[in-house]
């Protein structure tokens, strides 16, 4: 029995198709996903979303968010979500340097809004370029 | 009686402006066509986040979180939704005029998006907390931060609600001013029909399966409410900026057809007025050979 498997974020609905499996990084660590699963919720942290159809793997950095698993549907609430071919080493690089750059700046003062919108950009680009490099690695 | 100079100095004048709202008109209608496109994509996330909430809701005890009460003091919190520039109808002074007759209790603060909005609401001396301006097309990043500004505000319990006013997308010549209450997260309009929302369905409670939460529901609810209004801030914000660039549009289409019709009224008095002058002088010309003869 096929599951289907629904990405959306606030800008557009990335992917909707039946898959195999996804494995998905969930609040205690990654979570594999297959058809019957028990219904659960629980919130999705910044890392690599991997789905298998017909034997093919593919990979997805997404941001902070929702999963809702009931029985064959799995979605997938986020505010990010990119495909490998999408993702722009040179300037997901950039952007993570400036990320750090502006903690660093903000290490003495007390603001936490921003450090944590920093932290945050953090954990986006470097979930970004961790599936970049390790596809480019295979 | 104006002379044939006035008139064609006129004609002139309002040949540029029909240039010039045209002009106008086709950029609206391709930005419409953007903006209209990124509303119904954002429509998806709503809808799928309202589902959810209230397949949890139905599973979750009361009083699991803040965002589910009423704030404890009486003051009424409105974000306001217009637009940066002007030249689109009434849109601005309708949401206005909603905003202005609403009744609301107790002391209203206003927090704005948009030129116009705080420009309008500063004239009618209403108190103003902030201002976000926000470019075009948004992004959703960018209303994270009025976001995160609105719950900060009503999780100091000062405000008892907070509203959000803005202009309604129905389609293209249709738009409407429109309140919605965004905190406290109501359970009953939480899954009802959201009215810029058509697709969503009244989901039934006992259509709900028996939810695990990962860790707990309390934890998940902390995570999603957040999410949850601002991510209807951005839907709402996208629905304003749809129908920004849609009755800019139509107005445009309506000022460039009335300055084609100024145009042919004046090209048709301005031609009158010429054959009357050849006529007069015909005349003088005609009189004065009968004199001479």
């Amino acid at each position: 029995m096929p599951l289907k498997l629904e990405i959306v974020t606030p800008e557009a609905r990335i992917f909707s198709d039946e898959v195999d499996t996804v494995v998905l990084p969930g609040f205690e660590g990654e979570m594999g996903v297959l058809p019957s699963h028990a219904p659960l919720v629980t919130t999705l942290q910044c890392g690599e979303l991997r789905y298998t159809k017909a034997g093919k793997v593919t990979e997805l950095a997404v941001g902070e968010g929702l999963v809702e698993v009931t029985g064959n549907t799995t979605r997938v609430l986020t505010d990010m979500a990119m495909h490998c071919d999408e993702i722009d080493e040179k300037s997901v690089e950039d952007a993570l340097a400036r990320a750090k750059q502006t903690l660093e700046s903000l290490k003495q003062s007390d603001n936490h809004e921003e450090v944590a919108a920093a932290m945050a950009m953090i954990q986006r680009t470097t979930a970004q370029l961790q599936i970049k490099r390790k596809r480019r690695s295979v | 009686m104006p002379s044939t100079r006035d008139i064609r100095r006129r004609i002139k004048s309002v040949k540029n402006t029909a240039q010039i709202t045209k002009a106008m008109q086709l950029v609206a209608a391709a930005k419409m066509k953007k903006a209209q496109d990124q509303a119904s994509n954002g429509r998806a996330y709503a809808e799928m986040m309202n589902k959810i909430l209230v397949s949890l809701k139905s599973s979750a005890e009361e009083g699991i979180h803040p965002y589910f009460s009423e704030g404890k003091g009486d003051k009424t919190l409105v974000l306001v939704i217009a637009t940066d520039k002007g030249l689109c109808g009434a849109l601005n002074t309708n949401l206005l005029k909603k905003v202005v007759t609403a009744q609301l209790e107790g002391e209203v603060e206003f927090v704005t998006i948009g030129r116009k909005a705080s420009q309008g609401l500063g004239r009618l001396r209403k108190t103003l907390i902030a201002d976000f301006p926000i470019k075009d097309p948004a992004k959703f990043a960018e209303t994270r931060t009025v976001g995160k500004f609105l719950q900060d505000k009503f999780l100091t319990g000062e405000y008892k609600k907070v509203l959000v006013a803005f202009n309604n997308f129905i389609n293209t010549v249709t738009t409407i001013p429109s309140m919605e209450q965004i905190l406290p997260v109501n359970p009953v309009t939480l899954g009802g029909k959201r009215n810029f929302d058509e697709s969503s369905k009244d989901v039934n409670p006992v259509d709900v399966p028996d939810y695990t939460f990962e860790p707990n529901a309390a934890t998940v609810f902390e995570t999603v409410l957040p999410q949850y209004v601002n991510g209807t801030i951005y839907q709402m914000l996208l629905e304003a900026r749809a129908s920004e660039h849609s009755s800019r549009m139509v107005a445009m289409k309506n000022a460039t057809d009335n300055a084609k019709q100024m145009l042919k009224d004046l090209s048709l008095e301005y031609n009158k007025l010429r054959q009357a002058a050849i006529t007069n002088e015909l005349l003088e010309i005609t009189t004065a050979k009968m004199a001479l003869e």
